[in-house]
């Protein structure tokens, strides 16, 4: 369908990434009203109803009203830092589109090393942050940054270690054969757990509910962009919402079984790109659907569950994996050993879940008595 | 020769991706000043801290915690990055490259045991 615009791979791409401008908007601006419509119904509210239908005209109206609104840098904050943070949270978020599956043929290039690009790109933005907070010259800006550095980077390494487990399987870090191999059996059920790390460590890159710590309203009120107002503030706004659909796909794609599962790769392309949207909208109602009924982990809390729990787990299981694939032994040991790891897991969080509640029985014991 | 021509030209898309969010980015924000009232008052451009003149710069010390998990974090995002042109290929190079990565794991393993018992893990 594309190939007739294949003349000459500069303009090819170029035309790709420019339709590429169009859909991450109006996709940004979809997502903010469906969030706000979605948490609405969970909260037995009614989200914006007042703006054009059923309140659809909400974002159109907030993004003219940002566009609108004066922008402000504080006196005392270190001009080049401050007005730099934009580009660098902005421009990674953007770039990882360029090797996202959305289709067989739609993408704008399937980079060999896909996965290892995404993955290093993702992490470029956490230095946006930093320079948000730090250039800001605001103790709950600083703060923010901080957290969101410390959490960004700890949360990389769950994130990319269940890319390799998936890498490991699939043999390949080309999004396009991560998905045509998973015609018949998608990865979600050879690796639960996996899939588990990746979405865990996805919600904290992205600093979503419930790990939304860098970003949280009651205790550092809006984290490193509380100085940002108007088009700047609406650039990181942009990206978290490109970043979350990026993620989606990403997701659908490792285990999912992106465009391919469950009617194998010989589909046409509006299939395939229904198969995607569909997976893509549960994914990131899953997010959504986790946001309004988890509460707010603390940061210690946070820390721990991801270098005390996650990461020596998802070692164990690259370790697992290199054993069942290297002395080929049967593929159903690969779900089994996963689903143990899984096991494991929700042990574990039993376990700290009783001794939360145990602390907090003795506690309030001790403020009746 | 043309191999690394063709791996050059595959990630001209990133280029001009890249090039593109910037002039977006760019746009937006000349945009935003064509557009959005501007009236430069020494209040307004004081820093937001509950209402108060904040005391001194909020750029202070930064807990020692922030830097054990940046160093952790190098150890291990460098061993991750070790472990991906192995996981890649590492069914046709054979269970002798599985034992060397599994001793690889293993001491870093190790190493994470270690930091967790010197107590680098707990946040205080």
């Amino acid at each position: 369908m594309i190939s007739f615009l294949v003349v000459n791979p500069f303009i090819d791409s170029l035309l790709k990434i420019l339709s590429i401008v169009g859909l991450m908007t109006v996709s940004a601006m979809g997502l903010i009203y469906l969030e706000r419509k979605i948490a609405a119904r969970f909260h037995m509210r009614l989200g914006p109803t007042r703006t054009g239908p059923a309140g659809l005209l909400q974002s159109v109206a907030d993004a003219l009203k940002l566009v609108g609104k004066e922008d402000i840098r504080p006196a005392s904050a270190d001009a080049w830092s401050f007005e730099l943070a934009p580009y660098f949270v902005f421009i990674p978020a953007f770039m990882m589109f360029v090797t996202i599956p959305f289709t067989l043929m739609l993408n704008v290039e399937m980079l060999t090393l896909g996965l290892l690009y995404i993955i290093a790109i993702s992490s470029v933005s956490i230095v946006g942050w930093v320079m948000a907070g730090w250039g800001s010259d605001n103790r709950y800006a600083l703060i923010g940054a901080l957290r969101a550095a410390a959490q960004g980077i700890s949360y990389e390494l769950p994130l990319v270690l269940s890319v390799l487990c998936i890498a490991m399987i699939a043999q390949s870090l080309n999004l396009n054969e991560i998905i045509a191999q998973q015609t018949i059996v998608p990865n979600i059920l050879l690796q639960p757990f996996a899939f588990f790390l990746f979405f865990t460590s996805a919600l904290a890159e992205m600093n979503r509910a419930p790990f939304d710590i860098p970003v949280g309203e009651s205790e550092v009120v809006g984290g490193p962009f509380v100085e940002y107002s108007g088009i700047r503030w609406s650039m990181f706004f942009l990206a978290e919402y490109t970043a979350l659909l990026i993620m989606s796909i990403l997701i659908v794609a490792l285990f999912l079984g992106g465009w391919s599962w469950p009617f194998g790769e010989k589909l046409g392309t509006s299939w395939q790109i229904l198969l995607t949207i569909m997976k893509t909208s549960l994914v990131i109602f899953l997010i959504f659907w986790v946001r309004v009924s988890v509460p707010r982990m603390r940061i210690d809390q946070l820390m721990n569950f991801c270098w005390k729990v996650l990461i020596p787990l998802a070692l164990i299981q690259i370790f697992l994996n290199g054993l069942i694939l290297v002395f080929h032994l049967p593929t159903f040991l690969l779900a089994v050993s996963s689903i143990m790891l899984m096991g494991v897991l929700v042990l574990i969080i039993n376990k700290s879940m009783q001794n939360l509640n145990k602390n907090h029985i003795v506690k309030n014991n001790l403020e009746s008595a | 020769m043309d191999s690394v021509e063709k791996l050059l030209i595959q990630y001209l898309p990133v280029l001009i991706a890249a090039v593109i969010a910037f002039f977006l980015v760019f746009s937006a924000l000349i945009g935003s000043r064509l557009l959005a009232p501007f009236s430069i008052e020494k209040q307004k451009a004081d820093t937001y801290e509950c209402g108060m003149i904040p005391i001194r710069s909020a750029n202070t010390n930064i807990g020692i915690r922030f830097y054990f998990y940046a160093i952790l974090f190098v150890i291990f995002d460098v061993e991750a990055l070790f472990i991906f042109p192995w996981a890649v290929s590492f069914i046709a190079l054979g269970p002798e490259s599985f034992i060397f990565m599994s001793i690889f794991i293993f001491i870093l393993l190790i190493g994470l045991a270690y930091a967790w018992k010197k107590g680098a893990l707990s946040w205080r």
